[in-house]
């Protein structure tokens, strides 16, 4: 740093304005938080009073049983992500947020679909389920229920493969998403 | 010990004075420990008041206020404190008393969620489960609501667990993993300032709340006369500059003066000190200072670049960030000269649109004199609160408050009903000062219940009523943009508050003739006890200068 008053004018004109922007991609945040009650709802309220959307959210344990994770995905073309983030740091109960970058970032969503498939039909969705190495979990005589894991992308693929068939319902988790390397997330 | 014993062990190893606040039945056993608790509390006559009062504590004092209530209703009734204490940021520790554990969840009698309630407008809650939690959670509310920004913390238990024995221990330890607010300011970005306002031709300090929460406007006086930067605060922020003074605009925002507000619209560098870019302040963002750069320093870092884009983020509060800027910024040695220009553009201003008004010809007084003779009836030494509307807008013009923690009021919630009881608990906070309340007519009715508490505990407070029998700034903008059709803003002669104040057991009087006024005024003063003052004024009398709301600078009127 070294002393005050080091002389390297400064014209105003180079100063720019920390970037506020809308990044205009999804945003995926790690965050942990402290296990204790009604932290997900501080998180929820913030999220609602402040106008940002959650698209997903999911929360689990961590290897240390004082601590959640909690992992949501939030559309950065809507919201200031740096202003969500800065928001979520406010709760005392919030320990550390990470914005994952999506290069380094492995994310996975699991997903259920109830398809109805009667005999004829039944093997070419199971055709279909094996390239996308979905897991048929259940079948009765008009229905199978078929289980994918993967990104939210090949979800969605999956999905308008297999809505043709009449999907009857779908469940998905949300996305929960770890750091690739060695660091953690 | 009962547990509800450790809360007075703790609250008096906390430093606690006085508590504001109301039994009932869930928090029966904390009252209970008053009997021997040793600590001093006030039996306020609505929550409201109670919360406010300790927010008038805080912001008079610098220290926390306390405020209990018990379940359901009183909880209820402490929302709106809590959520001004949240908007202007005052640390207040509100403890509320909770049904018993194993009718958390059936609607039992005066339940109410009240963690869930609050849980928007605190700073953070803390909803007791087990009693030996208690004291912890005691300490860790009153560190959270001192520190980095200050804000309300909300501490609700159950009763049954209030009245359990625990083995108590002082605390020494916090254990807060997620809570560590940065108040020392990045080193660099302080330098990077520094030579930003050297380079600087027209720059503005524009200084609010946060410059008085960190205790430092000793630190700002001395920056900004470290060269001739001109100074303008918001209205959170009066006092914390000292006025007047050669460098000091006057207050800026909507009803702030032209020499301010023109000074912020060709500024080129503005140095935010604690100050949040709220909407009052702005006008219409996207005309908002359109020339200046903004260096913003604030301890809260979501309040960068929240509302305004900042070049220089510095995350740190006012004394710590103030104080090194100032060692910087006078090892670069800038020439102060190079301000000539830009001085004689704001004198100029200053010239031309002072603050005024026209005075009656009569004995009629003007609200405007009303504070005018305030200011010479307490040589300017008194704490001043105020409640929301014209009144406050001009007692935060025309009172120039010569230190911090001088003027007391609502600003982000804009309260109505703060001033009385915030009064009440700056006179309890410091009681060697005058402390007086300049209310509006309707204002002062939201919480004049507790002139019985003032009249009861012998709470000196002098309280000024602008009556203008209008709800006045409602009144004032339906002439001004509801094409002058009134809708019920009239509150007419009702009612007598001489007899109200006597009611009530204070003194009551009626001031109507300005030509005594100040005379007048300083009788009440120096009348003992709590004393409440019908002062008449002009009934249809106008705030200016203002800026219509969502414009800009350039636009102000009057």
């Amino acid at each position: 740093m070294g002393e005050p008053g080091t002389k390297e004018p400064l014209s105003l004109e180079e100063l720019e304005a920390s970037t506020n922007m809308r990044t205009g991609r999804k945003h995926v945040l790690s965050i942990l938080v402290e296990n204790k009650s009604g932290v997900l709802t501080r998180i929820a309220g913030l999220f609602a009073r402040r106008g940002f959307n959650i698209d997903t959210l999911t929360v689990g344990p961590t290897d240390d049983e004082q601590v959640s994770r909690v992992t949501l995905t939030v559309d950065g073309a809507l919201h200031p992500i740096d202003q969500v983030t800065k928001q979520l740091h406010k709760l005392i109960n919030v320990l550390k947020i990470r914005d994952l970058e999506p290069a380094d970032t492995v994310a996975r969503e699991l997903a259920l679909f109830k398809v109805s498939a009667d005999g004829v039909q039944r093997g070419e969705l199971m055709q279909i389920a094996e390239i996308f190495r979905g897991k048929v979990v259940d079948v009765t005589k008009r229905a199978v229920i078929i289980e994918v894991t993967g990104t939210t992308d090949k979800i969605a693929a999956f999905e308008d493969m297999v809505r043709p068939f009449g999907l009857i319902e779908m469940m998905r988790t949300g996305e929960i998403a770890i750091s690739r390397g060695r660091t953690e997330t | 010990m009962r547990a509800v014993d450790a809360v007075m062990e703790c609250l008096k190893a906390e430093g606690v004075e006085v508590v504001f606040g109301l039994p009932g039945g869930a928090n029966l056993p904390t009252y209970d420990a008053f009997v021997t608790g040793g600590l001093r509390h006030i039996l306020v006559r609505h929550e409201a008041g109670g919360g406010h009062a300790a927010e008038g504590y805080a912001k008079a004092t610098g220290k926390v206020g306390v405020a209990f209530a018990t379940s359901g209703p009183g909880a209820t009734n402490l929302i709106t404190p809590i959520t001004d204490a949240m908007m202007d940021s005052v640390p207040v520790v509100f403890i509320t008393g909770q049904v018993r554990t194993e009718l958390l969840g059936t609607d039992g009698f005066q339940e109410a969620d009240t963690i869930g309630i609050t849980m928007p407008v605190v700073k953070h809650s803390f909803m007791i489960t087990r009693p030996q939690e208690i004291p912890r959670a005691i300490h860790e509310a009153f560190h959270i609501a001192r520190s980095g920004r200050p804000g309300p913390v909300l501490v609700d238990i159950p009763q049954d667990l209030s009245r359990a024995e625990i083995d108590y221990e002082p605390v020494t330890d916090l254990r807060l993993p997620g809570y560590q607010p940065r108040v020392e300011g990045n080193q660099k970005q302080i330098r990077q300032a520094a030579k930003a306002l050297a380079a600087a031709q027209r720059p503005v300090i524009y200084a609010g709340g946060g410059v008085v929460n960190a205790e430092a406007s000793e630190e700002l006086t001395e920056f900004a006369t470290s060269d001739r930067f001109p100074v303008t605060c918001t209205l959170m922020g009066l006092g914390a500059f000292p006025a007047p003074h050669a460098q000091w605009l006057g207050m800026l925002g909507m009803h702030g003066t032209r020499a301010a507000n023109y000074a912020m619209d060709e500024a080129d560098l503005i140095c935010a000190v604690g100050a949040r870019f709220d909407d009052r302040i702005t006008g219409k963002l996207s005309e908002f200072a359109p020339r200046a750069k903004f260096i913003h320093i604030d301890v809260d870092p979501a309040e960068i670049s929240k509302n305004v884009p900042a070049h220089i983020p510095i995350v740190g509060d006012a004394k710590h960030v103030l104080a090194k800027l100032l060692i910087e910024y006078r090892a670069i040695g800038a020439d102060p000269e190079r301000l000539a220009a830009w001085w004689t553009r704001i004198e100029g201003w200053k010239e031309k649109y002072p603050l005024a008004y026209e005075d009656s010809a009569d004995n009629e007084i003007k609200p405007q004199y009303m504070v005018q003779a305030l200011f010479e009836a307490t040589g300017g030494e008194a704490i001043v609160t105020s409640d929301v509307g014209q009144h406050q807008m001009w007692a935060a013009q025309y009172y120039d408050f010569p230190k911090a923690r001088r003027w007391i009021n609502s600003g982000g919630l804009g309260t109505m009903g703060f001033g009385l009881p915030a009064a009440m608990g700056a006179a309890v906070g410091c009681p060697d000062r005058v402390v007086c309340c300049i209310a509006g007519d309707g204002s002062v009715q939201m919480n004049a219940q507790e002139l019985a508490t003032c009249a009861q505990e012998q709470i000196p407070i002098k309280v000024f009523i602008m009556n203008n029998g209008f709800l006045g700034m409602v009144r004032q903008w339906q002439e001004l943009f509801w094409d002058g059709k009134y809708s019920h803003v009239e509150t007419g002669e009702f009612p007598d508050f001489v007899k109200l104040a006597e009611a009530y057991g204070a003194t009551g009087l009626r001031f109507e003739d300005k030509t005594t006024l100040v005379a007048d005024m300083k009788r009440a003063i120096e009348t003992p006890g709590p004393v409440l003052v019908d002062v008449r004024v002009t009934r249809e009398e106008n705030t200016y200068p203002m800026i219509p709301a969502g414009q800009a600078a350039r636009e102000m009127v009057g």
